[in-house]
């Protein structure tokens, strides 16, 4: 393990009521961090001291604190899901801090995604959107032998890195539209890339993509900002096979 | 002593004719339900895991209508997506000698012969369709340059049966069973309510008088508000209540919650002693620890266990003064290879777990608070390449990397032994119908087919089992008495009842304005839980343990302090209601392992083992399931005796060295 020290930090929180009062920023003192901590230990830490302060905590989303479930959010000192490339929030640790920093942190931003109180945000359209075409129309029990169509390892493999996406939404609020275009793709590409999926991909493309434009997400314009910021590297190419299905889809129409 | 049953044997619903033929025959037999009545009949499924996505879906596929319910924001995101290993199936894809009987049989002997036959054996049957369904799904699993799909191996079995996509099983799985759900979302089979917690389930008498499962309490957890909702059956699927131990794991909402309000209606908990200690977790660090972190058991396919062989270099290692990979071949203890020659690394969690314990409590730990052992892969890069180890496990290297900061492909990771999983939970019979009538338990949550532990990628198996291929046929056997009853009113008296003494206990909680947060008073349960109801439990530390978890419920009604409102979002008071639960999940496991005077599995009874240091059973005993009923408040449960009746196995001690 690294070399344990100890940071004293202030943590300067967006704090909300709810989605249509008003927020602001507090600034918070924590003393005698662990570098060891997970930040969100540290925020444990200084919800603690509130609470033994008789004053309410700190809402933020989290629930498996290991990189996968996509509960976590947050933008920390600028950049969505802290300072580490390719992790969540959950998998930052207070060892990327120095000594006597204030430490910025706020909810997504994005018009798709409101505040529902301090960081917790309302992601429920991506839900929506997978709603209208994240499936292969199968139902059970009438499914053939696994083995029976073969799959390159490479198309396999590259379907997996799509699907890796954790739904976590830090694409959207990286974006400056607030597009929703790399979580769309790569659920699109993943099941465009399988013959299982292939069959319905064109149709599935259209679908989505309606679906995300009706819920009020921005255009894509190719600023990349989304694939930076993924902490499952989820890449841009995904939306370059997207435009693929979507423009076979209203050739056919 | 508690009091003593032994429960008829026809409770548990096991159909007749050979083991093979059962689940066939069933099929074949079991009443249907034609699709107009099918639209009449609601279904309730609290939880949106493996078990309960997959239950939800396919339900609302057959034309039921169905509610399903979860904690977290989204379906998405149930704790079984944490999952990383893999999901075992007998496909014998790998032509090394596997079969239906073959994953049956390591299964029960995996479980240390406490198991149903017959329920395992139907978990084996329908391994290979689950495969098959996840395929069809667009799940990308892992694959061979010929295009077929790749096994891997883990504990307690010979042969290569594990099915996985990158370290990410659970999430490709979890993702493919929500893309189902979404489906019929989608159609309006199914409708979603997220961000909801059941607080009680709701019995109604039927026209014969007998009390059948009708509805649920919910708290939603963005208003405050109490909701109620009806249906003509009920599942419960909210997985595993490990984090009785305040560290485990599992996600930080997981909960005993709702296992133990069904309890207190008369569902039985059956075997809450047995609690899973998986061996390769990443260390506890400090204090403010909030969880532990999995190191997938896939790892020791090609990774090597050990410590130092001599006493002085595991001080050295202790006081920090040298690292891992500077201490020589020949003064490493290999112990797992060298206690256990036929199983080496891969034997199962609970014997894995066990001697890491040993190694660690005689002073052989490599860390600074000598609770560690290492997992070595410099073996298998050298054989393999940096590359080939890169590419099976890179992304676990990657999150031990972030959280250490260590790194492993140049010095050994530490690893040490920590809670991962329940095998206790709710009885169910054959059909996964509690001792509540239309009341159904699935996944985690139940206790069906684990015995006393369970194999490693048995777990995605089971939940997936349960919710694509078992609850679709036996829930439907159920409806098909019920086409004549009418939807159901919330505004019944029944569901007043329910709801009123769910709020009278929240305002009890908020009462209390103590002085003690939640999460201290949790992780003193976890202390209580892992010193006296941990790896190694006695007769004189149960007893105290149990005392002392006495206390502590005195200790929370006195002190805890909820901040806020009732009806509210309010995070604090959601964890003080499953606190609560926790106290009285422990107390049930302190009991059963006190009463099961015999090792077995996860269950070790340090008065019950042999010269070596292995698991001694007590067939002649205790070779059965242990069902807790609930009796009322302060009052002890009374305890119902399920006995196992091996009919196909041969029962046997466990061998892993030969
Ligand atoms: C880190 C980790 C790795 C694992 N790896 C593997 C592996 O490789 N292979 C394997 O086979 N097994 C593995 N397991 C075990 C396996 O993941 C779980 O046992 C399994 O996923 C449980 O599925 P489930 O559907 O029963 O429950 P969960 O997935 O836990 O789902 C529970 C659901 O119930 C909901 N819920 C809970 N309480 C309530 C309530 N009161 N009201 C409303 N909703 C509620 C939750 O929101 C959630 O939707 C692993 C477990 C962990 C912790
Ligand atoms: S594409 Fe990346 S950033 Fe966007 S939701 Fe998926 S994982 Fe999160
Ligand atoms: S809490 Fe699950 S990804 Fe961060």
């Amino acid at each position: 393990m690294g070399k344990e020290s100890f940071l004293n930090v202030n943590v300067k929180v967006w704090r909300q009521r709810g989605p249509k009062e008003k927020g602001e920023f507090k600034t918070y003192r924590v003393e005698h961090v662990s570098t060891e901590m997970s930040f969100f230990e540290m925020m444990d830490t200084l919800n603690e001291q509130l609470i033994n302060k008789h004053e309410e905590p700190i809402v933020f989303d989290h629930d498996c604190r290991e990189g996968i479930c996509g509960t976590c959010s947050l933008y920390i000192n600028g950049r969505p899901h802290g300072i580490d490339d390719a992790i969540t929030t959950c998998q930052l640790h207070m060892r990327k801090f120095k000594n006597e920093e204030t430490i910025t942190v706020e909810p997504w931003r994005s018009a798709g995604f409101p505040v529902i109180r301090d960081l917790m945000v309302d992601r429920s359209a991506f839900d929506k959107i997978q709603q209208a075409g994240g499936y292969t129309s199968i139902n059970c029990g009438a499914a053939q032998d696994a083995n029976a169509i073969l799959i390159s390892k490479v198309d396999a493999d590259e379907a997996m890195d799509s699907a890796s996406c954790i739904g976590c939404g830090a694409c959207v609020a990286a974006c400056k539209n607030g597009s929703a275009m790399l979580f769309v793709s790569a659920k699109v590409s993943q099941f465009a890339l399988l013959p299982q999926g292939k069959v319905e991909a064109a149709r599935r493309a259209k679908a989505m993509v309606a679906r995300m434009d009706e819920l009020g997400f921005g255009n894509c314009t190719n600023t990349r900002a989304c694939e930076m910021e993924c902490p499952k590297s989820v890449k841009i190419s995904n939306i370059a096979r997207l435009n693929r299905e979507f423009i076979k889809a209203k050739l056919a129409d | 002593m508690a009091i003593e049953h032994i429960m008829d044997p026809a409770l548990s619903r096991i159909p007749e004719g050979k083991l093979a033929d059962k689940w066939t025959n069933y099929k074949a037999h079991q009443k249907l339900v034609n699709p107009a009545n099918k639209r009449k009949l609601d279904i309730i499924v609290v939880g949106s895991g493996l078990a309960g996505g997959a239950a939800a879906a396919t339900l609302g596929e057959m034309g039921f209508k169905v509610k399903c319910f979860c904690i977290q924001d989204s379906p998405r995101r149930a704790h079984s997506i944490a999952a990383q290993g893999g999901i075992n199936a007998a496909k014998n894809y790998q032509n090394d000698g596997d079969s239906v009987y073959r994953l049956f049989y390591d299964t029960i002997k995996g479980g240390d012969y406490r198991a149903r036959e017959a329920n395992v054996y139907r978990l084996a049957e329908v391994s290979n369709n689950i495969i098959d369904q996840c395929v069809a799904q667009g799940v990308p699993f892992a694959r061979e340059y010929g295009g077929t799909l790749a096994n891997r191996s883990f504990g307690g079995a010979q042969v290569s049966r594990t099915f996985y996509a990158k370290g990410q099983t659970g999430q490709q799985l979890l993702l493919g069973a929500y893309s189902s759900l979404n489906r019929q979302i989608e159609k309006g089979n199914v409708t979603m309510y997220a961000r909801r917690e059941m607080l009680d389930v709701v019995l109604i008498k039927d026209k014969e008088g007998v009390e059948r499962a009708r509805g649920i309490i919910c708290r939603n957890l963005v208003t405050g508000q109490l909701e109620r909702y009806s249906a003509h059956a009920v599942v419960v699927a909210t997985g595993g209540y490990g984090n009785a131990y305040f560290l485990s794991t599992n996600a930080m909402s997981c909960n005993g919650g709702a296992a133990i309000q069904i309890y207190h209606k008369g569902a039985m908990f059956a075997n809450p002693c047995y609690a899973q200690i998986h061996p390769t977790c990443i260390p506890v660090h400090g204090d403010i620890q909030s969880k532990l972190t999995l190191m997938s058991e896939s790892l020791r396919n090609d990774g090597r266990i050990w410590v130092p062989k001599k006493l002085e270099d595991a001080k050295r290692l202790q006081r920090g003064e040298i690292r891992g990979h500077q201490i020589p071949e020949e003064d490493r203890d290999y112990y797992l290879e060298r206690r256990y020659p036929a199983f080496g690394n891969l034997v199962p969690r609970d014997v894995a777990s066990r001697a890491a314990k040993e190694r660690c409590d005689k002073g052989f730990g490599v860390n600074s608070t000598g609770l560690a052992v290492f997992l070595d892969f410099s073996d298998a890069i050298k054989r393999l390449g940096k590359d080939v180890v890169a590419d099976k496990y890179g992304n676990l290297f990657q999150m031990y990397q972030k959280i250490t900061d260590d790194n492993p492909y140049e010095t050994p990771m530490m690893i040490y032994p920590a809670i991962h999983y329940t095998m206790g939970g709710i009885w169910v019979d054959y059909e996964l119908m509690t001792t509540v009538k239309g009341l159904f338990c699935a996944g985690e949550a139940n206790f069906s087919d684990h015995g006393a532990n369970r194999l490693g990628a048995s777990a995605l198996m089971q939940g997936l089992a349960d919710g694509y291929f078992v609850l679709p046929y036996t829930l439907q056997n159920y409806l098909a008495d019920q086409i004549q009853v009418p939807r159901f009113s919330t505004d019944l008296p029944e569901f007043k009842e329910a709801e009123d003494g769910v709020r009278a206990k929240i305002e009890k909680i908020m009462a209390v304005q103590g002085s003690r947060t939640v999460d201290s008073i949790h992780k003193e349960l976890g202390h209580i839980m892992w010193e006296h109801v941990g790896m190694g439990r006695t007769k004189a530390g149960l007893e105290e343990g149990l005392k002392k978890l006495g206390e502590l419920r005195k200790t929370f009604w006195k002190e805890v302090y909820v901040p806020g409102e009732a009806n509210s979002l309010n995070t604090e008071l959601d964890k003080a209601i499953r606190l609560l639960d926790f106290i009285e999940v422990g107390e049930l496991m302190a009991r059963d392992a006190l009463h099961r005077e015999e090792s077995c599995g996860g269950h070790f009874r340090e008065e019950h083992q042999t010269e070596e240091g292995e698991a001694k059973r007590d067939d002649k005993n205790f070779m059965y399931v242990g069902c807790w009923k609930y009796m009322g408040e302060g009052k002890e449960p009374e305890l119902y005796k399920e006995m196992l009746d091996y009919q196909e196995i041969k029962v046997q001690t466990r061998n892993y060295k030969s």
